[in-house]
């Protein structure tokens, strides 16, 4: 555990040390909820409310797709990381310390949506139901970080980049978080559930709201955390860091 | 004690044969250099070693056990490769961060002042020079007081005082019962450091010997020139027929041409050069075999396309 922070601070410090990235993270999901949230929803309390922790969902997907997805990728093609597989600690440490970081930083890029729903916006919540958001957060990141370790550990940068962004848009569309609840396209509404971001969002939703999630999408987002976890472990496993030779 | 142990160890990548039946045993308390040109085969075995890869086919141990395994690296050092450090992290940071992974570490301090980094302590690792950058991934090796240190190309590209400096470290460590297992392309820094050799080329394990030893084979030098006859001559090891030259291996070439003028042999066009060590040793090992004789950057362009007959030496 000891090693983790010690992880997870230096992933932390390379981080903040090129601000650019922390802010590119932070921009993505305000953007949206300008364009989308405020001047659509923004002025319907239920909607607004549940809309943004649609957004929040969609962001903590794309942070965490892309910064372990192409942040894992990056960092196997650096020198230092076949250093660091060197040292006496296994890949928990490691993973753990990534995971922290991870968590840290999505929280940070979540701040601008929050700032914005709350200004702009409508939106309402309760302090026991933001507090309630907040741990949906951290349990929603769970199946979203393991599907971009998978990726990153599984595949070189370049690749990686192409593969973060093709499953993102399916993933956050098909999983209806582009829609107000149960008002997406029919093929979306029959496919959702079987999505991770279906259960993602429903979880979000019954943090902030009334919203009653259904059993099929949560156990489908167990079940996705179960296969993503085995699929990121064998990843890491298998992973020699770079490879050209 | 043996401390890191290959067993016909082979490594492919795809169809390469990085590694090819490799063994080889580090016993505790030695300071042993692997030689041999690049591409030989020396980081492959090296990274086998320590964990980073698997073999293909054979096995290593690191302590008795699996080198993957954490708790069999607990005891072992390993450099970064110079241009690996991350770049926005602090000297100190970096130090720390690795300390963090020992029970029992240097302190910081001690560490920085042994490899002259204190001044540097606040600086960004992108920001040091190449020499700093090379003592800081060196000084990395020795944070966790392990029992072996591996070093890949400890020196590479550093200049002559920065080269002492690194080697008095080395040297320190080993005289305090530390196992030193390095690697170079220099014949020199393995010379000045280690006291048994291993020489690798082309993935196999081409000698095993001590220092003097091997500084005798690679010390061979390539005598060439046009003569019809030639009489007996001393510490020849190898002749081969080029066309109309022909080519004496020698661990001597100076006795060599001393004979050679003193038989009154006629001949022209005389031509000493040193040979590769790849060359030395090829010519040595392979049976018979000018045909192992490689197109080393530095081997002589009539190694390559010669078709003469080996004459008897």
């Amino acid at each position: 555990m000891r090693l983790a922070l010690v992880h997870a601070r230096y992933q932390l410090l390379e981080t903040i040390r090129i601000p650019v990235a922390v802010f590119g993270s932070a921009f993505f999901p305000a953007v949206s909820m300008l364009f989308f949230v405020v001047p659509f929803a923004g002025d319907d309390p239920t909607g607004a409310t549940y809309a943004t922790a649609a957004m929040v969902t969609f962001a903590v997907m794309s942070a965490n797709i892309f910064q372990y997805g192409v942040g894992v990728a990056e960092d196997r093609a650096q020198p230092w990381n076949p250093y660091t597989r060197t040292l006496p600690a296994g890949p928990a440490p490691r993973f753990a310390g990534r995971v922290l970081a991870g968590l840290a930083l999505t929280l940070l890029s979540l701040l601008p949506v929050v700032v914005i729903a709350a200004l702009l916006t409508d939106a309402r919540i309760s302090p026991g139901a933001f507090g309630l958001a907040v741990a949906a957060v951290g349990l929603i990141s769970v199946p979203f970080t393991l599907l971009g370790l998978a990726i990153g550990y599984a595949l070189p940068s370049k690749a990686a980049i192409v593969v973060a962004q093709v499953v993102f848009f399916p993933l956050a569309f098909g999983g209806g978080l582009l829609s107000a609840p149960g008002d997406a396209p029919a093929f979306v509404e029959t496919i959702a559930p079987y999505l991770p971001t279906r259960g993602a969002v429903e979880l979000m939703w019954a943090a902030v709201g009334p919203w009653r999630p259904a059993p099929l999408s949560v156990a489908m987002l167990g079940v996705w955390i179960v296969v993503l976890a085995a699929l990121a472990g064998w990843a890491y496993r298998r992973d020699e860091g770079r490879r050209f030779h | 004690m043996i401390l890191a142990r290959a067993d016909q160890a082979t490594r492919r990548y795809g169809d390469v044969l990085a590694l090819d039946r490799v063994s080889l045993d580090v016993r505790a308390g030695e300071l042993v250099g692997l030689l041999g040109p690049n591409g030989a085969g020396k980081s492959t075995l090296l990274n086998l070693l320590v964990g980073l890869r698997r073999p293909t086919a054979g096995r290593v141990e690191l302590f008795g056990g699996d080198p993957r395994d954490p708790a069999h690296r607990r005891q072992i050092g390993v450099t970064p490769q110079e241009t690996g450090l991350p770049g926005t992290l602090r000297v100190g940071e970096v130090v720390d961060f690795v300390a963090a992974h020992y029970p029992d570490p240097v302190p910081r301090g001690e560490l920085l002042d042994r490899f002259g980094l204190t001044d540097q302590a606040r600086r960004q690792t992108g920001g040091l020079s190449g020499g700093q950058r090379r003592r800081l991934a060196v000084a990395l090796a020795f944070i966790g007081r392990p029992r072996l240190v591996v070093l890949d190309e400890p020196t590479t590209g550093l200049d002559v005082e920065a080269r002492r400096t690194l080697w008095e470290a080395i040297r320190g460590f080993h005289a305090d019962g530390g196992t030193v297992l390095l690697s170079s392309h220099y014949l020199e820094e393995v010379e000045a450091l280690a006291h048994r050799v291993v020489v690798i080329g082309q993935g196999r394990v081409l000698a095993d010997d001590t220092t003097e030893a091997i500084r005798g084979v690679v010390g061979v030098r390539r005598v060439s020139l046009v003569a019809d006859d030639l009489p007996a001559l001393p510490g020849v090891v190898r002749v081969e027929r080029v066309e109309d030259r022909t080519h004496l291996l020698t661990t001597d070439a100076d006795r060599l041409v001393r004979e050679l003028v003193a038989s009154g042999a006629p001949f022209h066009d005389l031509e000493v050069r040193p040979t590769s060590l790849e060359e030395a040793f090829l010519a040595i090992t392979a049976p018979g075999g000018q045909d192992a004789v490689p197109a080393g950057a530095d081997a002589p362009p009539t190694a390559t396309d010669h078709a003469g007959q080996p004459a008897a030496s």
